[in-house]
Formats: C-alpha cells, structure tokens, sequence
C-alpha cells in the first residue's frame, strides 16, 4: 500500500516528467509525444518507489533492470533518469541532437541507466529474458520490469519470447503493455487488430493483470501481486491513454510521432501547472 | 595433416574445455543442438544450457539479455539463420549495444551439401562483416577452431564463429597457437600470394603444392580472423608477392576478397582474383561436387594465380 505521501510523491514525479517530455521534445523538434506521456505513471512508480537502483552505480551487478522494449518512448526513460539523478537534467534539452548522450531511441552505450539499447521493436521482451535467466543462474534475487507497446505486439519475436519467459518459468520477470490502442498509422483495431490481449498472454501461460495504468496504487497492487506469482511470469496490461496528460495530445494517433511545436507546448504546460 | 574432423565437431570440444575454465560461459541453441554439437555441453552442464526452441530471433536477443548481466552467451545455429533469420537482433541488440555475444554459426557455405540451397550460407561474412565492431572468425580446422574458440571467451566483443559440417583434413599441429585478428604465413614464394580462409586454406596449401611442382612459388596467407583483417600482412603480401588471389567458401561478393581488396586498392594496388561463389545460390549436392560446380578446386586456384601472375607481368 502507497501512503498518502507517497502518493502525492508519485504524482509530482510524474508531473515532473511530463513536463520534461513536453520541453525535450519541443526543443529537439521531432520524437514521440503520445507512447511517451502513456507510460509516465509506470515509470515514475518504478524509478521512484520500486527499484533497487543507484543513479551513483548505474551499473551496479544487483540491480533491478529495465527494459524499454518500445525504444521509441525514449523521452519518458530519459525524463525519469534525468529526475532521478542518473544525469543532470540540462542534458534534457538535447534529446536527438549531435553528440548527445541522450539519443532518438536508448543507446546503452552513451546513456547512464539505459540497462540495453533498443529501438526495433519486439526485442525486449527476449533481452529482459536473458538478464532474468542470469539472475536465476547466479541465484541473485534482482528483478526485471519490461515494457513494451501494443503496437509492438505485432511483431512476432514478442510471441517467441512469450514462450521463453513461460518455459523457463522466469517469476523474476514482470513485463507490461501499455495498451493505448493508437500505432503510427491508426488504431490497433484498424491496423492489424489484437482481439483479445489479456486472453492471448493467459494461453500462452503467463499470470496476466489487467489495470488503469495511470493509477499508482494500482500499479502497486499489480506488482507486488506478480512478485508473489511463483513459477511463471506475470504481464500486466496497463488500459492507457496515449499522450495523456496533454488535452490536445490525448488519443490521437496523429501525436504518436510528432514533437509540439512552441505554442503547443507552452500550452500543455500550462496544463501541466508550468509556468512557461 | 591429421584426420579429418569437421569444425563444428571441434566447437563442441571446445565448449566442454571452455566449461571448465570459465564459469560465465553459457551456451543457447535453437532446436539444432545435436547438428550444432552442443549436446555434451548440454548435457554436462544443463543449468548453463538453454534450449531455445526454433525462434533464432528470440535466441539472439537472450544472448544479448545474458551479456548484459556478464554472461558469456555462445548462440549457436546454422550460418543461414544466425545471420538471415536474426540480422536485426544480431544488429540492433547484440552489435549496437556492442554486447559480449559469441554467434557460432555452424553449417556454413555449400559444403552443407545435400540440404541444399536454402541451407548453405553463401553471405553470412558480408551481413556480419557491415556491423560496426563486430569481430569474425572462419577457422581452417579443429584445431585452429577449438582454439579460436577458446580465445573468444577471452575476447570483449560480439563475435561471429563461421563453422562447417564436412570433415575436413588437419592443417595445423597441436602447438600451432591462433591470435584474433593477426593472419598466419604458411608458405614463402614470390610469384603471387594466396589469402584463404576457412575451408579453402588446405585446399590454397594443395594449390600451392601444384605451382611449386611447376616451378611457381607462391606466398599462402591463412586469414582465420576475417574482421579485424590483418591489414598490414595483406600489404605486405602486395608489396613482397605483386599480386593477390583470395580463397573463400563464400559469395566473392562482401567476403575476405572484398575485405582484402579494400586494403589493397587504398595501400598497394596490385592485380587481384577471387576464389568463391560468383553471385550464384548454393543447391543439393555432394561438398566435392559443388566445390568443384563452384570452382573452388586447388586447380581453380592455380588456375587464378596464373591469370593473376599474367596480368601482373603484362
């Protein structure tokens, strides 16, 4: 159970980091608003109340990991890095520009806290299954959180690597869908529809959890559940909203891939309670 | 030249030594074990075996999950799927993020044989070759395969293992000792130097015999590490020998004659040929009949240095 604190902790962190996905974006002038704003509350609850991590040893062995297997969502993993301490937040503003260390899509290699790169999607569900398989060989009792999108779920690995978390029984593994139901070119149902989401993942033999993902106490309640699932994997589907937070940005699949231009944004900060 | 033994068979051998020693080795194999040889691997040591089914992407990016976390993932499947059916994974995960991931791709080139052309990896050199980083290694034999293998533990990079299924002759003795990436000068001469590798080093030895009996003698280079090539030893052999004929069980298109050929052109042009597949696929067949279909026979071979000798002189 959240207190009422940390609640309210949460819901600024995550006030924080949609303006922060507002600003990079508008600055860089291309990227993607929508995937980003829908996973704020997930993020914010994991780098805020449920990893054990250390911005001051990002690479420390018994960590939890992270994996953001929609690559595109950059902006909110670089939003909740910057706001917990992993680098300074001036480097926000030069998302997607030469040389620097935040990228269009998450480079391990130039960025602290990126646990791997990703980008082409229907990855990361296989590659968190790699780091809880390590976890278990060398008996450590790290966790591993994957995020991945709906769209993704076209991608036909992200059924693959379904098969491998159930097979090898992977409880140390928590994967989530943010299901916004908008891809690039309309909706899920339109493009090449899912049908039954939940009911795909209970076949193939995951511990599958439907919620508001947008809610923390929800988000809470759904982890510690699938910390408790022994034996098998848990998916928790989050019912989200793409670009929320953003009145003009709220299910609209046009803002999947679209940076704000200025007025856009100081109006959704507005919203947001910004100043400027 | 001891018995004859194919690479992959010495691949499995090395796995079980490389067992022993490092215990951050993990092994992956995707429904191909007992062709891959992995099998006593997976036996000995089934905690650090994961059999990943027929889903090569998924095995790819494991891998690179386990690298993450200071495995060191050997990824085994045939040449064709490890670097066709998982060039994005291989790529975007394990080479982008420049993850410590063995890819030992066994079955390699036409002497797969009778599977056929959808079988026989004629292009896995060149889609491993454009990835940034990315070390290559086409052992000759078992021996300079176990050892390679076991210097790729060792070695911090993504790293692609080109192996065969056909037993093929010992070229090397016991105490022949293989460094990633620097090439190995195994016959003197001056008329023309013969780069090979993998499967064709024997058979560029073989060639050689037949122009010295003809009184050419030719300089044979054995380049087991394709990437990083050993730049200076190819300019060496340009600027010693005046002329370069490339050996290669693979398409000359992307391959050791196209990585030769690039350091040759911008250091010391010299006259070139080029031994390997002519843009053609692989099909059905015996190893010897298509290695001789594809013209990769020692007569091939002294047949190239000739030509190349002739337009050195003209």
């Amino acid at each position: 159970m959240l207190t009422q604190e940390q609640l309210q902790e949460l819901t600024e962190k995550a006030r924080q980091m949609r303006g922060h996905i507002i600003r990079m974006l508008a600055a860089a002038k291309s990227g993607h608003p929508g995937g980003s704003l829908s996973s704020v509350e997930l993020l914010a609850y994991l780098y805020f109340h449920k990893m054990n991590i250390d911005p001051d040893h990002p690479k420390m062995p018994d960590r939890d990991r992270f994996v953001l297997s929609k690559g595109h969502a950059a902006p909110v993993l670089y939003a909740a890095l910057a706001e917990r301490g992993y680098f300074d937040k001036s480097h926000l503003t030069s998302l997607r520009k030469f040389k620097s260390i935040i990228q269009g899509h998450p480079d391990m290699k130039r960025t602290p806290g990126v646990d791997i790169s990703s980008g082409s999607l229907g990855q990361g569900l296989s590659v968190g299954n790699g780091m809880a398989l390590a976890a278990k060989l060398d008996k450590k009792n790290y966790r591993v959180y994957v995020l991945m999108g709906d769209g993704e779920l076209e991608e036909g690995q992200v059924w693959e690597a379904a098969m491998t978390s159930v097979h090898y029984k992977l409880d140390n593994l928590t994967a989530f869908v943010d299901y916004n139901h908008l891809q690039i070119d309309g909706t899920i149902e339109e493009v090449k529809s899912l049908y039954d989401v939940p009911g795909r993942f209970r076949a193939f033999g995951w511990h599958v959890i439907e919620i508001d993902g947008h809610s923390f106490e929800a988000l809470d309640k759904a982890v510690a559940e699938a910390e408790a699932t022994k034996g098998r994997p848990t998916m928790v589907i989050l019912n989200t909203c793409k670009g929320k937070g953003c009145s003009f940005m709220e299910n609209q699949a046009g803002w999947h891939g679209m940076a704000p231009k200025p007025e856009e944004a100081a109006l959704a900060l507005k919203e947001l309670g910004f100043d400027a | 030249m001891g018995e004859r033994v194919a690479t992959r068979d010495a691949y499995g051998n090395a796995l079980l030594k490389l067992a022993e020693i490092n215990p951050n080795v993990v092994v992956l194999d995707a429904d191909l074990s007992k062709s891959t040889k992995t099998t006593a691997f997976s036996k000995k040591y089934p905690e650090r075996f994961f059999q990943m089914g027929i889903a090569e992407a998924d095995m790819m990016a494991t891998a690179g999950g386990l690298a993450t976390a200071g495995k060191i993932p050997f990824a085994s499947t045939f040449a064709i799927f490890a670097t066709g059916r998982a060039y994005d994974q291989v790529r975007n995960t394990i080479g982008y993020s420049g993850l410590n991931v063995k890819i030992a791709a066994t079955h390699a080139g036409i002497t797969v044989g009778d599977d056929g052309g959808s079988h026989q990896s004629i292009e896995d050199i060149a889609l491993m070759r454009v990835i940034p980083g990315m070390t290559i290694l086409n052992p000759a034999d078992a021996t300079e395969t176990e050892k390679l293998v076991l210097a790729a533990a060792e070695y911090e990079s993504p790293v692609y293992i080109r192996l065969g299924r056909e037993p093929m002759p010992g070229v090397f003795g016991e105490d022949y000792q293989p460094v990633i990436g620097k090439a190995v000068r195994l016959r003197e001469g001056n008329a023309a130097t013969i780069i090979a590798t993998g499967i064709m080093v024997e058979r560029a030895l073989l060639a050689a015999d037949i122009l010295n009996q003809k009184g050419t003698t030719v300089r044979v280079v054995n380049v087991h590490t394709i990437k990083p090539l050993d730049a200076a030893e190819v300019i060496k052999a340009a600027w010693d020998t005046g002329a370069i004929v490339t050996a290669e069980e693979h398409s000359t298109i992307g391959g050791l004659g196209s990585a030769v050929a690039e350091v040759v052109v911008q250091n010391r042009p010299v006259p070139m040929e080029f031994i390997g597949i002519k843009d053609r696929f692989g099909q059905s067949g015996k190893p010897t009949e298509l290695l001789t279909e594809y013209g990769m026979d020692p007569e091939h071979i002294v047949a190239a240095v000739e030509k190349v000798i002739g337009r050195k002189n003209s």
